[in-house]
């Protein structure tokens, strides 16, 4: 058992390919196989920040939401290619990124997180307010994407199996991405800023800099997981920019586990999976998941994946 | 810009003051238990929902105002004392992330609660009779009720204050914020003060909640808004700064107000403005002691 694990987090980016190539079959549809890929990645980008360089940030859903409705502004009233709109949206949210991130890096600790959940509102009653381009409250309607075809093959979004390996080979560039990132050195850096920021100073690295660039880099992935949402969903509702979205992210990386490879994935997969089962029989959800959440932040700090590697005590990472 | 008089501006500045008085409550009770515990409530807005909810309820109950406004501060604060119990204390001393998570999930608990107990559409907000109306403040008529609310505001805020700084109890709390450990070795539970304390600012929380009732919709979902707005409040006037609270939540008030009278599309985003402005000009906060918490 802890052999298969460790085989796993070593070649974490071919397991995780595999297992999403057969994950549709797994679960009762394809949307939300999807939605689950897409908030999956979303969580990894937010873990990217909080999990590996300990930064607990309350604002993601601004990128999120930036990617989301840029690529669907792109779409919907410049009549841009699908591809072409989703790399606005990933630069527009790293842009935010980049704005978000010089101010809240500023600070530090728990003030940290009440400024990037601050500043992430500033990005919801922007857009709230911009009706003409963004929809105001209804949010951005009729974001589609035409029948296309690739090497003779024709590609229809309205056939769910189709959409998610298109979305899928998206977020296996940023999975690799992210795997690439953790195993260089700058990784190293991120995860020596969590455990002693200081030390890192006196170090001589740069770490006011640092910070800035992972903040942009993990804005960068949930933009980009925003905008595949915008594709996959037709349309973008306004309470993706709404912290309580942000929250989201933070409730998947706990409960899969924080600072580790899959956690956030496997958070993601077990929240939206149990959304789905919950919301056949009651309405109170919410309710649900809030207390799952304090279960797990009082007993299970570790989060699901975090806590079977410690039992099992699988090695961290690979080689460097 | 037409129509715009002295007294209209005295008005709106007078709205602000009125819509500044809940935020000050709000930010003083984040603050005394940020200041005390270390941690951000990030229930703080639920409280002051479920606080509005039950002021609503107790006065349609009893019909007297000032009965629901000594009851609510009492359910609320119990419900905080409870939470810290049995919730926050055993994250103590594991990260200062975990009590902030953890009043989160809370948060979402209270809500739906809420909604189970009242339904979701909530309750329509009763403004107690004799509160009714305007009166002439010498520059126009002006609501009453708002004017209460001034007013119920400062004498609390003024009895916060004489508590902390001239009673035995406010100098173990002062004295616990800046050393816990010498405070343990003097021979106080501290534990019992963090209790107390969660309490007390959850307490006002509630406290806030029914007296903003009167001026807002009252539902399940009133406390999301306004926590984001009482987080901008704490970093403009510095974190851990009981005056830095009380003097930027008037001031967001009054800029919110002020600006839904030129612009009123960027009331909500202006005081965020004001927030990055200030983070950008003195990020530790307008009374924040500089290198606490930046």
């Amino acid at each position: 058992m802890q052999a298969i694990f460790q085989l796993i987090s070593t070649h974490r980016v071919l397991a995780t390919t595999l297992f999403l190539m057969v994950f549709p079959w797994l679960m009762p549809y394809e949307a939300l196989a999807i939605n689950i890929l897409i908030f999956g990645l979303f969580a990894m980008g937010f873990n990217l920040l909080f999990g590996y360089m300990g930064l607990l940030s309350f604002g993601h859903a601004a990128f999120l939401g930036m990617g989301s409705y840029i690529t669907g502004i792109s779409i919907v009233s410049f009549g841009m290619p699908w591809g072409a709109a989703i790399l606005f949206g990933v630069i527009a949210a790293a842009f935010g990124g980049l704005v978000i991130g010089f101010l809240a890096i500023r600070t530090r600790g728990i003030y940290f997180s009440m400024v990037t959940l601050a500043l992430g509102q500033i990005v919801y009653y922007g857009f709230y307010k911009a009706e003409k381009l963004t929809g105001g409250e209804n949010g951005l309607r009729g974001v589609k994407v035409d029948p296309f075809n690739i090497f003779g093959f024709k590609v229809d979004f309205l056939n769910p199996l189709i959409k998610y390996y298109i979305i899928l080979f998206f977020v296996v560039i940023a999975i690799w991405l992210v795997s690439r990132i953790l195993k260089s050195p700058l990784g190293a850096v991120m995860e020596a800023i969590r455990e002693n920021e200081k030390r890192v100073s006196a170090c001589g690295y740069n770490v006011a800099q640092t910070k800035l660039l992972v903040f942009i880099l993990s804005a960068a992935i949930c933009g980009l997981a925003g905008s595949l949402r915008a594709l996959h969903l037709s349309i973008v509702p306004i309470d993706s920019l709404h912290y309580l979205q942000s929250g989201q992210a933070v409730m998947m990386s706990i409960l899969g586990g924080m600072g580790t490879f899959f956690g956030p994935f496997v958070g993601a997969a077990v929240m939206l999976y149990l959304e789905d089962v919950v919301t056949s029989f009651t309405k109170h959800w919410m309710a649900v998941v809030g207390l799952i959440f304090i279960f797990f932040v009082l007993f299970f700090p570790k989060g699901i994946w975090g806590s079977i590697l410690e039992y099992l005590r699988v090695q961290k990472g690979t080689p460097k | 810009m037409a129509g715009l008089t002295l007294e209209l501006l005295g008005m709106q500045l007078l709205t602000g003051i009125a819509l500044g008085s809940i935020y000050a409550l709000l930010a003083l009770g984040l603050c005394l238990i940020f200041g005390m515990l270390g941690v951000v409530n990030f229930a703080h807005g639920a409280f002051f929902m479920v606080g509005a909810f039950l002021g609503v309820y107790f006065l349609g109950l009893t019909g007297n105002f000032l009965f629901s406004i000594l009851l609510v501060p009492i359910v609320t604060g119990a419900i905080g004392l409870v939470t810290e119990r049995f919730l926050i204390r055993p994250l103590y001393g594991r990260g200062i992330d975990y009590p902030l998570l953890l009043t989160f999930g809370l948060s979402y608990v209270l809500i739906e609660i809420m909604r189970v107990s009242f339904g979701i559409e909530g309750l329509p907000s009763i403004t107690p009779d004799s509160l009714k109306g305007s009166m002439n403040v010498g520059i126009g008529y002006f609501p009453k009720y708002r004017i209460f609310l001034i007013a119920v505001t400062a004498l609390i805020i003024l009895g916060i204050w004489f508590f902390i700084q001239k009673t035995r109890y406010g100098l173990i709390i002062k004295a616990g914020s800046r050393d816990p450990e010498i405070v343990k070795v003097l021979g106080v539970d501290v534990a019992k003060v963090w209790l107390l304390v969660f309490g007390i600012g959850t307490a006002i929380a509630g406290l806030s909640g029914i007296l903003a009732s009167p001026t807002r919709s009252v539902n399940p979902e009133m406390g999301i808004p306004i926590l984001a707005e009482s987080f901008v409040v704490t970093v403009v006037g510095g974190m851990g700064s009981p005056i830095g609270a009380v003097v930027a939540g008037l001031l967001v008030g009054v800029v919110y107000s002020l600006t839904s009278l030129f612009a009123p599309a960027l009331a909500e985003l202006s005081i965020f403005v004001l927030m990055a402005v200030v983070l950008l000009i003195r990020p530790q906060g307008l009374f924040g002691k500089s290198g606490f918490m930046s």
